[in-house]
């Protein structure tokens, strides 16, 4: 490992020897068998592998949803998990560190587009007025400010996905997990979304991690992780560019 | 930060206010409930105000005249005048019954007190306090003075048993402890009216004390009408109302009348123990268990609807879980939901309360002090009745928001 290697990746997210078991005993599931993965800071990387490979399973252990059985994670220069050892606050870790974009957009139904991005950072303790503030800049730059005061259920399918990718994004964290995020859309709109999130991955130097089955998308990626079976294997992608 | 609770009510208001109003009018048939009891509590308060009596002597041994039937002599209350410290005494009965209306289309029956009263005037013992119109009694014989809750006006025919008498005078919030509305008639009237047979009956009491040859001896002429007319006249009271002198201990006054009378005699204080304790215990008690289902039904519903509503907010409250959400901002958004809803119960309740209390045909009285227990009931209520649907909240998993 050079140099240069160890100083993006003290940025970005990094996994080594992660197993995640399920249950115990003789219905004990090994979901993960010791995955390796690497996302430096600006790069956008594919996860892909067939139903029961372990993807959902992976995403909730790097969000700090669940905790990994085994292994270690880090995130920038913080040791997030470390066999066994995790950090005290990971309710926090969630809300400072990690951007979530979901499949289903699951906005807040009963809170306006403005609010449902500006609440991130309202949670972490920032003035409403500066949240909102945040907010539409982002809701600008991913096309949606001119819905800023609808409500979630006023907006079609393609907007709520941009609106859910601008509150990942609001927080500027380091890391976003994107759990099928295009399986909703058309390809064009698939696409669209997948160029606003390496415009944002360079813009705010965010490390951000794809899971997607979808065929349209997975093209674009310079750099694809398989995981069959609970384990990871590197691939270089097509790279495509999007013009 | 924004209130999450607030934006959700506002959101779904529609429901809010639905179930709001629907629990707002359980509140205020409890708070009527409660207004209930203190109206019965002041209508015995008002009762023994209006008698203007510090003692109520009554026959031995009885809690009359009111809680029991009570017979004494109606010329008890001269010895009772001659005692020490005795200002006024004044003689009373008391009798619940119809009341008939007379005159073309007017016809009908009210149920009232009638209250036979020496016509002496204003102030003394039994008479009612304050007209609102028309005159006191005067006469011994067949006027009356009514509450105007009986519906009646001045000059309005009503009958009494077999006589009739007419409406000279008006007065209010005069009832029975039962909430009856008093007919004020002379005492003489009264005496009859609650002794008085029919005529078939006197008539064949008539012929029974002629055929008694003890009685209907042709030796002693007059004997037989003077039995007749002592069996038609009757000689008793149900009570006698005493006004004791200024600065008099109304137990030391009482205690020679009960001592050299053989009767027994009641202060203000005695009086209002065996109305509010005795009379009126048993419909408290009733009350109180109205009370305490209609509190548990409203708690039901608050926690029903209040899970219902979390239940519809699973997803939403994984998601916010999962962006760094804390329990505590979670579970204070539950609480608020549901204190909100009880704030709207209380206030659609206390005006519904206030609305309806005087078409209620007994008196009501809504008491500030009863609204704001109320209130405190209201709160503890909702706040427990959140418990469940905040336990279900907390337990939901972030991991959720992110699926399979
Ligand atoms: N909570 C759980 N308890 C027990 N086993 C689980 C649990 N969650 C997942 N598994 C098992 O772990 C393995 C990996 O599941 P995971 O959900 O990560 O797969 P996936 O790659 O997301 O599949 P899909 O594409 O179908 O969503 C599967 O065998 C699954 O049955
Ligand atoms: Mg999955």
């Amino acid at each position: 490992m050079d140099k240069q290697h160890v100083e993006s990746s003290a940025r970005g997210i990094r996994i080594e020897g992660l197993t995640k078991r399920y249950g115990e005993g003789d219905t004990a599931v090994d979901a993960l068998k010791g995955v390796d993965m690497q996302v430096a800071p600006g790069e956008v990387v594919g996860l892909i592998g067939p139903s029961g490979s372990g993807k959902s399973t992976l995403l909730k252990c790097l969000g700090a949803v669940i905790e990994p059985t085994a292994g270690r994670m880090t995130l920038g220069q913080d040791v997030i998990y470390d066999n066994g050892w995790k950090i005290p606050d990971l309710r926090a870790l969630r809300r400072d560190k990690i951007g979530f974009v979901f499949q289903a957009p699951y906005l807040i139904s009963f809170l306006d587009v403005t609010d449902n991005v500006a609440l991130l950072p309202m949670l972490a303790g920032k003035p409403n007025a500066e949240s909102r503030k945040r907010a539409m800049e982002l809701l600008e730059a991913l096309d949606v400010a001119h819905r800023a005061k609808a409500m979630p259920s006023q907006l079609s399918g393609g907007e709520q996905q941009r609106v859910s990718i601008a509150r990942g994004l609001v927080n500027r964290p380091p890391v976003i997990l994107a759990d099928e995020p295009t399986a909703a859309l058309d390809s064009e709109r698939a696409l669209a979304v997948v160029r606003i999130l390496n415009q944002m991955a360079k813009q705010y130097e965010t490390a951000i991690i794809i899971v997607t089955h979808d065929e349209k998308i997975i093209p674009t990626f310079k750099r694809i992780y398989h995981i069959r079976d609970g384990k990871t294997h590197e691939e270089a992608g097509e790279g495509r560019s999007f013009d | 930060m924004i209130s999450l609770a607030g934006r959700d009510i506002l959101h779904a208001w529609g429901k809010f206010i639905f179930t709001g109003v629907g629990l707002g009018l359980l509140i205020g048939v409890t708070l009527t409930m409660a207004g209930v009891y203190r109206g019965m509590v002041d209508d015995a308060n008002v009762l023994l105000d209006n008698s203007g009596a510090d003692l109520w002597v009554v026959q031995q041994d009885t809690l009359g005249p009111y809680a029991e039937s009570s017979s004494i002599y109606d010329d008890t209350y001269r010895g009772i005048l001659g005692m020490s410290g005795v200002a006024r005494a004044a003689n009373v009965t008391y009798l619940t019954m119809q009341v008939r209306q007379l005159g073309d289309g007017k016809a009908r029956d009210v149920r009232a007190m009638v209250v036979g009263i020496t016509p002496d005037g204003p102030c003394h013992p039994g008479q009612p306090g304050y007209l609102v119109d028309g005159r006191h009694l005067t006469r011994g014989h067949y006027e009356a003075v009514a509450d105007i809750a009986t519906g009646f006006a001045l000059g309005d025919h009503i009958q009494i048993r077999r006589n009739e008498y007419t409406v000279v005078g008006l007065t209010r919030r005069m009832v029975s402890s039962g909430g009856d509305p008093m007919v004020f008639i002379p005492l003489k009237d009264a005496q009859e009216a609650q002794f008085l047979k029919d005529n078939d009956a006197i008539v064949r009491q008539r012929a029974r004390t002629e055929q008694n040859p003890a009685l209907n001896r042709p030796g002693v002429p007059g004997l037989l009408d003077a039995v007749i007319a002592s069996q038609s006249t009757n000689p008793s009271v149900n009570a006698v109302l005493v006004q004791i002198e200024p600065g008099a201990d109304p137990d030391a006054v009482a205690e020679p009348i009960r001592r050299w009378k053989r009767l027994t005699v009641y202060t203000r204080a005695q009086m209002q123990d065996i109305l509010i304790a005795k009379l009126i215990a048993t419909s408290a008690k009733q009350i109180g268990m109205f009370l305490v289902i209609l509190a548990i039904v409203s708690a039901a519903i608050v926690a029903f609807i209040i899970y219902t509503l979390t239940m519809g907010k699973i997803r939403e409250i994984a998601v916010l879980k999962l962006i760094g959400t804390k329990n505590r901002t979670i579970a204070a958004m539950i609480l608020q939901e549901a204190v909100a809803l009880g704030l709207i119960g209380f206030v659609v309740g206390k005006i519904s309360a206030t609305f309806w209390a005087p078409i209620f045909p007994k008196y009501v009285l809504l008491e500030p002090g009863d609204a704001l227990r109320g209130f405190v009931a209201v709160v503890v209520i909702c706040v427990l009745a959140s418990v469940l649907a905040i336990r279900a909240a907390l337990k939901v998993d972030p991991a959720e928001a992110i699926g399979g």
